[in-house]
């Protein structure tokens, strides 16, 4: 028994996950000589940051149970009202304090209407896609704002050490708060206890409508700074900023074990498929294969990695039936006689 | 007042009432906008409103069954491309066998991901997000990156929506209204009255009971997804003949449309409630809000923020109001014999 547990950890997700990976990066390896280039890997990650900090909170929502489709429209919300507001004379900071208002009351919108009003998230976030994106379109018409002030951009193109810029920084920090609070406080183990539970989780006390609140906010609230790093990395915005992001950020957490119906997935094995997902896009970049292909190797990958799992708990209800079934016919065979086969049934 | 109660279900009620803000809607625009009432507005929205109505008729089967596609904008941007690609090698192909090829190719793409959902046990939601990547990547790696231009297509394909079927005086019924028309009355039949229609509502309202009740669940949500996979195929030709050339970005971002429409036509996305008539007109009133919006001279860029108000709107009310209507509404005489006020539930 104890030596079956030693291994146990080899079939959980995160280590799938992790042999995936090592393929990745070898394959990488083979593929091109620049892939260990400091600056590549800096670009691995500088080029989706805004994607890699909104992974982590949706980690949060779809472990509770819900799911948040408006994340791409807050980003492009909230980079549009910093760029609106910097346009109008306003500082940068106070544009910046502004989105994230903005993100946070969307988030608030968001969690009002799915856990006080009992619409289901996917069509509240649906409304709230579309609903904030146009918000965006008011502001900025089909006007493109950039000139912004240099020490702003250089935030999010300038590395700080090495090549690597200060939003990377942002998002390692980010990932060891997530985890702590996701895997060790009492607040995360509420998360887990709502997505497996809800009914179980309001009996045994806790309050899962100010939980789920309280998750769209932070949902709200990251969008909105992966949104200003967005600006500040590209010193350009329009109203379609970061549109259609949210089915990278969906997807990266899916692969990353957590269920669409809640209450599993951890933030290694999110964190892992991450790294998977930005280094078989930066391989597939660095061997020129087109964004909508790289896309779709990466939705195959997603059905394939829910779908083999399931396929080998098939496979293993069905193998031991499909044996006793030949055998069943072998001794058919064998026996010459009605009668004897009458007396194997019995 | 019993005997409406008896004639009228919820349902109904909720249709009806998506008429009257309809009406409501179409009244406030006549208002605000000049030459609204004419011939010209009618063709426009209509047809805007052909494409998203037979889509929605395949997604509203999908969401009975307690799924969701999301893969359809991908699926109509694939047929709209292969089936004009066809077209323009052979010219002297009948249109119903294009039509056919179209139906063919979707319901194609619709039955792997009914075979995923239903035979790989994956959700729904993960599925077709993956497929909508993989068919977006198979339609830009079919194409090269190439358009469909519109000289490419023969005559009649071009012709199509222009074609008018019925006039009544200035208004007339054209092509593709009529083809949406056609299948919104058969599939309103279908889930109706025909026993695939029942077995669909069936597994929606409740898995467990319809197991027990001797229904193939994953045969029936294949075929969901296969039919389903079919009008997008269809909408893809329809598509193809409203706007003749095709990108490999047709279509993109279809999928929030029609499921809105879904949504506000008052088809339940847990399963087990809604009608093709609801999803019909959850599509006329999305596609009169757009469309009149363009017309519309205060500005153009505030379309999708009141799309999204209405969306939630709308949902709101409809679970507001049949919350409290519920009760009230299914109170037959039997149950209303003992008076107690924590009974009624």
């Amino acid at each position: 028994m104890q030596q079956s547990k030693r291994w146990a950890w080899l079939k959980s997700w995160e280590a799938l996950m992790f042999i995936i990976l090592c393929t990745v990066v070898v394959a990488n390896l083979r593929l091109s000589e620049h892939y260990l280039d400091l600056n590549n890997l800096a670009n691995i990650f500088h080029l989706s940051i805004e994607k890699s900090l909104v992974v982590l909170i949706m980690a949060f929502v779809i472990i509770n149970g819900e799911i948040d489709l408006s994340v791409a429209s807050v980003m492009g919300l909230s980079a549009t009202v910093l760029a609106e507001r910097y346009d109008a004379g306003w500082p940068i900071a106070a544009g910046f304090a502004l989105a994230l208002c903005v993100g946070v009351l969307c988030g608030l919108l968001n969690g009002l209407f799915a856990a006080y009003m009992g619409i289901p998230s996917l069509i509240v976030t649906l409304a709230g896609s579309i609903g904030y994106r146009g918000v965006a379109r008011i502001l900025l018409e089909d006007r493109s704002v950039g000139d912004f002030p240099s020490w702003f951009t250089s935030l999010g193109q300038d590395g700080i050490i090495g090549p690597f810029p200060i939003t990377i920084f942002v998002f390692i920090a980010l990932f060891i708060l997530g985890f702590v609070i996701l895997q060790y406080s009492v607040f995360g183990r509420y998360v887990y206890a709502i997505g497996n539970n809800r009914a179980a989780a309001e009996y045994a006390g806790i309050n899962a409508k100010q939980v789920k609140v309280t998750i769209f906010m932070a949902s709200g609230l990251i969008a909105a700074l992966a949104g200003a790093f967005y600006a500040a990395r590209l010193g350009n915005v329009r109203a379609n900023a970061a549109e259609g992001f949210e089915l990278d950020i969906i997807t990266i957490v899916l692969l990353g074990g957590a269920s669409i119906f809640g209450g599993t997935g951890t933030m290694i094995g999110v964190g892992l498929s991450l790294l998977v997902v930005l280094n078989l896009r930066n391989g597939m970049s660095l061997s020129n294969v087109d964004g909508n292909t790289q896309t779709s190797v990466i939705g195959l990958l997603l059905i394939l990695s829910v779908l083999v799992p399931n396929l080998i708990q098939i496979l293993q209800r069905l193998v031991p039936r499909l044996f006793t079934a030949i055998s069943r016919i072998l001794n058919k065979g064998g026996a010459t006689e009605p009668k004897s086969q009458v007396s194997v049934h019995q | 007042m019993r005997r409406i109660r008896r004639w009228v279900p919820l349902q109904r009620l909720r249709e009806f009432s998506l008429v009257i803000i309809l009406i409501i809607v179409v009244f406030i625009f006549g208002n605000q906008i000049d030459n609204y009432y004419t011939p010209r507005t009618f063709n426009r929205i209509s047809s805007t409103v052909a494409l998203i109505t037979l889509v929605a008729v395949g997604q509203t089967m999908v969401v009975l069954t307690r799924n969701v596609d999301l893969s359809v904008g991908s699926v109509v941007g694939f047929t709209a491309y292969y089936v004009g690609r066809y077209v323009s090698k052979n010219e002297d192909i009948a249109p119903l066998m294009l039509a056919a090829l179209a139906m063919g190719i979707g319901a194609g793409m619709g039955l792997i991901n009914g075979l995923l959902v239903a035979y790989g046990r994956i959700p729904a939601i993960v599925v077709t997000l993956g497929t909508m990547a993989i068919y977006r990547g198979a339609l830009v790696e079919y194409s090269d990156s190439k358009s469909v231009a519109t000289r490419q297509l023969p005559d009649w394909i071009k012709e199509l929506p222009q074609e008018s079927i019925l006039k009544f005086g200035e208004y007339e019924l054209r092509a593709l209204p009529a083809i949406a028309l056609v299948a919104v009355i058969v599939f309103f039949f279908l889930l109706l009255y025909s026993s695939f229609g029942r077995r669909l509502y069936a597994i929606g309202s409740s898995p467990e009971a319809a197991n027990l009740a001797g229904i193939r669940a994953p045969r029936m949500v294949t075929l969901a997804f296969t039919m389903c996979g079919a009008m997008a195929g269809l909408g893809g030709m329809l598509y193809l003949a409203r706007f003749g050339t095709i990108t490999v970005d047709a279509a993109r971002g279809m999928e929030l449309q029609v499921v809105a429409a879904v949504v506000v036509g008052g088809v339940n996305i847990l399963g087990g409630s809604g009608t093709v008539l609801g999803a019909m007109l959850g599509a006329i009133l999305i596609g009169t809000i757009e469309q009149s919006l363009i017309r519309m001279n205060i500005n153009e860029f505030w379309k999708d923020a009141l799309l999204g108000l209405c969306i939630i709107i709308a949902v709101t009310v409809d679970r507001i109001l049949i919350n409290q209507l519920t009760p009230w509404w299914s109170r037959t005489e039997l149950q209303r014999m003992p008076e107690e006020p924590h009974a009624a539930v």
